[in-house]
């Protein structure tokens, strides 16, 4: 029986108000081999760990019970704290009364209760805990950006420029993202390719950043220090080596069916193409489904005119495979698609508009050259009415609960330039809230008004409906004059709720890296580690972690590269000695483990074993415990139950179920 | 059944394998056992006919061990199992000379309608059964195996040769009853499961025969998990037994339907499995355990797409 020590945290008033301390101390006292109980304000404290390490030393513990907040707080400070005292930190359990327990309670007796059940089950817990000894392991000094738009450049660049090589990896033709597309920035009205392409430029001839784009991550595995990536690279069919951007292929290409991208749909483009003027790498791609020659055979035009001989139809998607020490997840952000949104007419009218529409409209490079006009007859617009929170802060599953964070700003910045621009034109904006928290936001917004006479009506549209003469009759609501209103427009553009990239919930399957219910990724801690993900080692940049603007975006991508160059700065990593083993006595050598491994942490070895004396080759199961991140699916999978995870060992586990259900 | 034993003399006549799997002729017509047979003299026992329902795939996994090759014998429904075994690396098909033999639907014991049963002679499409307490005809079809009215089909999913034709049996709906307990109220469900297995005796019968319950350590019978020695708090608990096996073999079960045929309390044990199968099924497209050696495991593969149907109630 290990002697025992329980130690309770009062957590100021965050545990003590709902649970009654003193009573789980006084439970504690009677669990088996439990030989020291106490309560203190704040065990994380110096004054609280002393109180440990006195009692490790006067009553020769041998395990610890902490029951306290999450592990995931302060699990480490007080496996330290062991350490130091001469216990093996692993020897440590905490039973989490306070996430668990007293933040979702309110009664304090069911608290209590619930409080002694969770100290019962780590008690049972500790007494099988087995001291563990971490490893290390080594660190690659690479890292890997997923997404070429604002957030994953600029992550790459503080990177590099700390001299460590970076790797972007970008799905579409060009980098640039969603910020190439966008026409002038809030809230200082500058060009954003202005802005913009100086950093592509500068991302390109790096000398420590190597770009991947047409490319795709197709694969992912290993750890922290130590992932293994296949990269698909995307058949282009034009050698990046000949290349010379000369664009006589693009204007040749007899196909130009496809829709157009980079300006929404708005417009077509040829088969071979380069998004937008300003591309990095400035070579094209053959769009294959829409080239003729590589779906007819026919054709072969832009081999014909290519000077510098760089139209390859033969070329293959390539799969190569890197190393990297740490990876930054940079994927970005979509619209919504608007079809659950049929009182808008946004499929019914071509001049029901997105706002990512409008900026392609109003970009100089966009399908009108940058002429404010209606799609349907090309006349400019007169009355435009712009509706926000389109799909955002929503309470049906049409939408998405959370506010798009930028629609505000942007939309007020549309309203600006258009009236600046067409004086003539009046724009009105309906609106639920006008939220402008940033700096100088809220005065770029009051300028829209007080300046440029913007018409803010606080209601919501109900419909928009086409009508006959072309024009279209918003009906609307003013909660402020209490009155509806009838207004026939010239163009609507709705303020489209943005969500992320669809493409990172394959990534983050890939990394398995944790998502919300929006699919945004979620950070290790929403106040202390945002750039975090829970996966150690890979790091998150720009929307893909929740909605927000340039500045936070850029911002938090220098924040993402601080921590991988934290990361990659080391030598050495500790590893996590939680790892899976197999029994060999027991493996039947089947295969389901490795087939469920997430880490490719299991192979095989025939090996010669003596089962209560019966000798034989056996296929036996042998985990790499430098791949292996502890999950417990391999334990779970197993039908002998050979597999056993150390920390959490089936033993373990059913000895906590038992003590709860005691 | 004579060019099986012909066939079985020439093998081990050339050295070709070294002894023969298949099965016995029993104490009576109607419960023939599973033997290796060593030498042609021994085949005289040999037999097979509509009481050969047993699965000799699970006996492979021992005579792997064994030098040389081994004949084995298999049925149709035997040959997934087969498969699925060589999936889980617990056979070597280097060590099996396979014969897939025809079948034409197996016979149990139980529907025959008698008691008492000293012989059975089978005529045709009629058995023809004497009992202590009288003589009877019982159909052919009348007296088959639930399994083989639901036959997988006639293919051998693997074979070094075949022998014999079989033949058309299915007339049944494979989950029609396990829609029937899906259509339950959960208090009729308890009420089921209970009555079933309340029966159960846990001779193990079951777990035993059943070729995916081939751990070299059954969980039950191991001191590892603090479960083994435990009292039970109900009469119902101990049946948690086939609940657990059932999760055990889920994805793996080729639904060879052993274990309801061994089942001396005449437990429909096979449901479990199909229930699993039929999620299976639905959640994650038409998957038959032991079809293909390559194909992945519903259960133990992962697409990004797969479903969540713990999550789909969020």
């Amino acid at each position: 029986m290990r002697r025992i020590g329980v130690f309770v945290c009062h957590c100021g008033s965050n545990i003590a108000a709902t649970v009654d301390v003193k009573k789980v101390v006084e439970m504690a006292l009677l669990e088996q081999g439990v030989v020291h109980a106490e309560d203190y304000p704040y065990m994380c404290s110096e004054a609280g760990q002393s109180r440990i390490a006195e009692a490790i030393r006067e009553k020769q513990l041998e395990g610890i019970v902490v029951c306290s907040c999450s592990p995931r707080m302060h699990e480490a400070t007080f496996r330290k704290c062991a350490e130091r005292n001469g216990l093996n930190p692993y020897l440590v359990e905490i039973a989490n009364i306070r996430e668990h327990c007293s933040w979702i309670h309110k009664d304090m007796q069911e608290a209590t209760e619930k409080a002694v059940i969770l100290m019962r089950a780590a008690v049972a817990k500790v007494h099988l805990n087995a001291p563990l000894l971490a490893g290390e392991s080594a660190v690659t000094k690479r890292a890997l950006v997923i997404g070429g738009g604002i957030a994953g450049i600029q992550t790459a660049l503080d990177i590099a420029d700390a001299g460590y090589h970076v790797d972007i990896v970008e799905k579409e033709p060009s980098i640039g993202g969603r910020m190439s597309q966008l026409d002038k920035t809030f809230p200082t009205l500058d060009c954003s390719a202005c802005i913009l392409t100086p950093k592509m430029v500068e991302a390109a001839s790096h000398e420590n950043i190597t770009i991947h784009t047409w490319s795709e991550v197709e694969k992912v595995s290993g750890f922290v220090g130590n992932f293994t990536v296949d990269i698909r690279k995307k058949a282009r069919y034009v050698n990046m080596d000949k290349c010379t951007g000369c664009g006589i292929c693009q204007e040749k290409c007899p196909s130009k069916k496809p829709l157009n991208e980079f300006n929404r749909g708005l417009n077509n483009r040829s088969a071979i193409y380069t998004p937008f003027a300003q591309a990095i790498p400035n070579v094209p791609v053959i769009d294959a489904s829409a080239c003729i020659k590589l779906n007819t055979g026919k054709c072969g035009i832009c081999e014909k005119f290519c000077q510098a001989g760089a139209i390859d139809y033969k070329q293959q998607d390539e799969i190569i495979t890197e190393q990297y020490g740490a990876i930054v997840v940079a994927t970005g952000f979509d619209t919504i698609k608007l079809d659950k949104y049929g009182e808008y007419a946004y499929n019914e009218s071509k001049d029901v508009i997105t706002s990512l529409e409008l900026e392609r409209i109003m970009n100089a490079a966009g399908p009108t050259k940058g002429h404010l006009e209606r799609l349907s007859d090309g006349k400019a617009p007169k009355e435009i009415v712009f509706i926000q929170c389109v799909g955002s802060r929503c309470s049906d599953d049409r939408g998405k609960p959370y506010c798009s964070k930028i629609c505000c700003m942007y939309t007020a910045k549309h309203a600006m330039l258009i009236r600046d621009k067409y004086p003539d034109t009046n724009v009105t904006v309906f609106y639920i809230d006008v939220r402008t928290p940033g700096k100088n936001f809220d005065e770029f917004y009051r300028r829209a008004v007080e300046d440029y006479g913007v018409n803010y009506v606080k209601g919501q549209v109900g419909k928009v409906a086409p009508q006959p003469d072309g024009s279209l009759l918003v009906h609307g609501v003013d909660l402020l004059e209490n009155k509806q209103i009838l207004k026939k427009a010239d163009m609507v553009v709705l303020a489209t709720a943005i969500e992320p990239n669809p493409d990172v919930r394959k990534i983050a399957t890939m990394l398995t890296a944790s998502i919300d219910t929006n699919n945004f990724l979620t950070e290790a801690h929403p106040k202390l580690r945002p750039v975090e993900s829970p996966t150690a080692g890979v790091f998150l940049s720009g929307v893909c972690q929740g909605p927000k603007d340039i500045p936070e975006t850029v911002a938090q991508a220098g924040a993402a590269a601080v921590k991988v160059i934290g990361l990659l700065a080391k030598d050495k990593l500790k590893t996590n000695p939680c790892t899976a083993k197999a029994d060999e006595l027991r493996c039947n050598g089947c295969s389901q483990c490795a087939n469920v491994c997430p880490y490719g942490a299991i192979s095989y070895e025939t090996k010669q074993v003596n089962d209560h004396g019966i000798r034989e080759e056996r296929r036996i199961a042998v985990v790499n415990s430098a791949l292996c991140q502890g999950c417990g699916a391999c334990t779970v999978t197993c039908p002998s139950g050979a597999m056993d995870l150390q920390g959490f060992s089936n033993r373990q586990i059913i000895a906590e179920v038992d003590a709860i259900c005691r | 059944m004579q060019e099986l034993i012909v066939r079985a003399k020439e093998l081990l006549a050339s050295g070709q394998v070294a002894r023969v799997l298949g099965w016995k002729k029993g104490e009576h017509s109607y419960d023939p056992e599973v033997a290796f047979f060593n030498d042609a003299e021994s085949l005289q026992d040999f037999v097979y006919d509509g009481f050969c329902g047993a699965n000799l795939s699970k006996y492979m996994i021992e005579a792997s061990k064994l030098e040389g090759k081994t004949l084995v014998f298999l049925k149709p429904c035997d040959s997934y199992s087969f498969v699925q075994l060589m999936k889980e690396h617990r056979v070597d098909r280097e060590k099996a000379y396979i014969i897939g033999v025809g079948c034409w639907g197996k016979l149990d014991v139980r529907k025959l309608g008698a008691e008492g049963i000293l012989d059975v002679e089978i005529a045709g499409d009629v058995l023809k059964v004497s009992s202590l307490y009288g003589d009877s005809e019982v159909a052919y079809k009348d007296a088959m195996l639930e399994r083989c009215h639901v036959c997988k089909g006639k293919e051998h999913k693997v074979f070094d040769e075949t022998l014999l034709e079989s033949a058309d049996t299915v007339d049944l709906d494979r989950f029609a009853e396990v829609e029937r307990i899906e259509a339950m109220s959960p208090e009729e469900k308890f009420a089921y499961f209970q009555s079933e297995l309340s029966k159960c005796i846990r001779c193990n019968a079951c777990r035993n025969v059943c070729p995916a319950c081939s751990c070299r350590k059954c969980v039950f019978d191991s001191t590892a998990f603090n479960s083994e020695q435990k009292a039970n708090t109900t009469s119902f608990e101990e049946k948690m037994f086939h609940i657990i096996r059932a999760f055990h073999v889920a994805g793996r079960c080729t639904d060879c339907g052993e274990c309801s045929r061994v089942c001396p309390q005449g437990i429909p044990l096979h449901l479990f499995n199909r229930k699993f199968i039929k999620d299976i099924n639905r959640l994650y497209g038409e998957y038959q355990a032991g079809a293909d050696l390559e194909e992945k495991a519903p259960l133990t593969s992962f697409q990004t797409d797969d479903a969540e149907p713990g999550a789909d109630r969020r």
